[in-house]
């Protein structure tokens, strides 16, 4: 079980995304503030990887890495993340 | 979206392993389709067992720039699932399945022609050296003449990264300074009793907030916090302090 | 692209002929967690069942009063690791259920700290589920679910849903916090219920 910052997310985000999203701005959708998605509080454990808000705690993002190489991606709690052309 | 080194899956070979400390070693890779990587970055290492289990860990790199050699250093977590394979059981010729480079906040890249760069103090907790270690070199092998410091927070001497490097660029032009902090068991005739980092020690060993340094905090989760939150109160905008958390203590 | 890395087997620990497919016997107890732990007193704890026919609280001295029992149980992760025979202590959900009314099938457990789980009605009565204080001898500690967590051992460990503050009936199956992100709505450990 490890608590870990936004940086970790960049192996799935670049997965899933196509680019490194953790240098990104995110605005969490409960609270309003926004920041780069690598400073994010991250929960980290065989269940999935759960990215929460620094400000207010609440869920941003999940991976989960399921067996036979599914993998599932949630973006519940980002409202909008800034991309750099 | 416009990286210019953007993250992609290689195959790499593993090229030589060998010994970094009691705990960790230092593995080179040949990885042929590298596109190179800024200093600071990381890749996710994945392995697949016979019945197609798969575990993915992330690891900082601590090589730098073009070129499809990448260096790693790899601690070995006691529970750890990977790391102890990296450590004990990775063999020459084997081959490894990577993702990087990635790292698009933690990374440090010279300044371009014209820039006035700001001064850059490293704050290494343990293995969290390795990534500040490649920004140290990759500064050393640039033109930029800003001012670089290290302070390197380390159970015993034994436990010292990158330490013949780490002396050549100490000794360097221009000279990095590399502050140890000793936690656990200090080198013979050591002017300090060992002790954990505190908030004093790091106003002395560190680069005043009134320079308004670019400042990288890397380490265990607990190590990070307390450094970054003594920097906050000691002055330094927030903005200027990026953080990288490890797991482990 | 994957290839299998040499030397690399993955999860180590015993194979048991007693244990569901895919799992591997552990000794010690990990803990996975998705989010801090919450720190609740019991003097501030409560416990809620709440129905479409109204809401149903207790106290920590409340419900324990209902009855304590001993429970001697295997558990099962689905991140594949099991414990064999573990010593618990809690409330069954059938000395709760005793002052609840409803026509509703389904439950979703919630957790101090947001946590949701869902579990079918049938999978919580007749002898299958508690409200489990202690473990293994002690009192839980909170980052294994103390004061108070869910227990349900016949399905997978992630619905014996830690810091447990209430239940609440649905009349149909909503995914629970895991569920929603590629987990399995039931999660049988003996069908291999892990992901969608």
């Amino acid at each position: 079980m490890e608590k870990l910052d936004g940086n970790v997310l960049a192996g799935h985000l670049a997965d899933v995304l196509g680019w490194d999203a953790t240098g990104a701005d995110a605005r969490c959708m409960h609270c309003g503030k926004h920041g780069a998605v690598a400073l994010a509080v991250v929960y980290a454990s065989a269940m999935g990887t759960v990215a929460r808000c620094a400000h207010c705690d609440s869920v941003l993002a999940v991976f989960v890495d399921g067996d036979h190489g599914r993998t599932w991606f949630g973006m519940p709690g980002i409202a909008a993340l800034e991309m750099t052309r | 979206m416009s990286s210019r080194r953007p993250a992609a899956w290689h195959v790499a070979t593993v090229v030589d392993s060998r010994p970094e400390t009691p705990t960790a070693r230092r593995i080179e890779l040949d990885v042929p389709t590298w596109p190179g990587n800024d200093a600071g970055s990381h890749l996710d290492v994945r392995l697949t067992a016979p019945d197609g289990y798969q575990a993915t860990r992330s690891y900082s790199i601590a090589s730098a720039g073009d070129g499809t050699h990448v260096v790693l250093a790899v601690d070995e977590l006691p529970d750890g699932e990977v790391s102890p394979f990296l450590v004990h059981d990775l063999r020459a010729g084997d081959q490894l399945e990577l993702h990087g480079p990635l790292g698009a906040f933690f990374v440090w890249s010279p300044p371009a022609p014209g820039d006035i760069p700001p001064p850059v103090q490293l704050i290494a907790g343990g293995s969290g050296v390795v990534p500040l270690y490649a920004m140290a070199a990759a500064h050393a092998a640039s033109s930029d003449a800003a001012e670089f410091r290290l302070l390197y927070s380390v159970r015993t001497p034994e436990d010292v990264f990158f330490r013949e490097e780490l002396t050549a660029l100490a000794a360097g032009t221009p000279a990095l300074p590399v502050d140890f902090v000793y936690t656990r068991r200090a080198p013979a005739g050591w002017p300090a009793a060992p002790a954990r980092i505190t908030g004093d020690l790091l106003d002395a060993a560190t680069l005043p907030a009134a320079s308004e340094p670019l400042v990288y905090v890397c380490g265990p989760t607990p190590f990070v916090e307390v450094v970054a939150g003594w920097l906050i109160d000691a002055g330094h905008e927030p903005g200027n302090v990026r953080t990288e958390r490890f797991g482990g203590s | 692209m994957s290839f299998i890395t040499r030397g690399f087997s993955g999860r180590r620990g015993d194979r048991d002929p007693h244990l569901p497919p895919g799992q591997t016997l552990v000794h010690d107890w990990p803990v996975l967690s998705a989010g801090p732990t919450p720190h609740i007193e019991t003097a501030d704890w409560e416990f809620v069942v709440r129905t479409e026919n109204g809401a149903r609280t207790w106290s920590w001295e409340e419900l324990r009063a209902l009855g304590i029992e001993d429970i001697t149980t295997d558990i099962h992760c689905v991140t594949h690791w099991t414990k064999l025979q573990m010593p618990w202590r809690g409330v069954s959900l059938d000395r709760i259920w005793e002052s609840v009314e409803t026509e509703h099938e389904y439950v979703m457990a919630h957790s101090y700290g947001g946590y949701t789980t869902n579990v079918p009605l049938e999978d919580l009565l007749d002898g299958k589920s508690w409200i489990a204080f202690e473990a293994d001898g002690e009192p839980l500690d909170p980052e294994h679910g103390g004061p108070a967590r869910l227990l349900v051992p016949h399905l997978y460990f992630w619905k014996s849903a830690k810091w447990i503050q209430g239940l609440v009936t649905m009349p149909t199956d909503e995914p629970g916090f895991w569920e929603q992100n590629g987990y399995h709505l039931h999660g049988d450990p003996w069908q291999e219920e892990r992901y969608w």
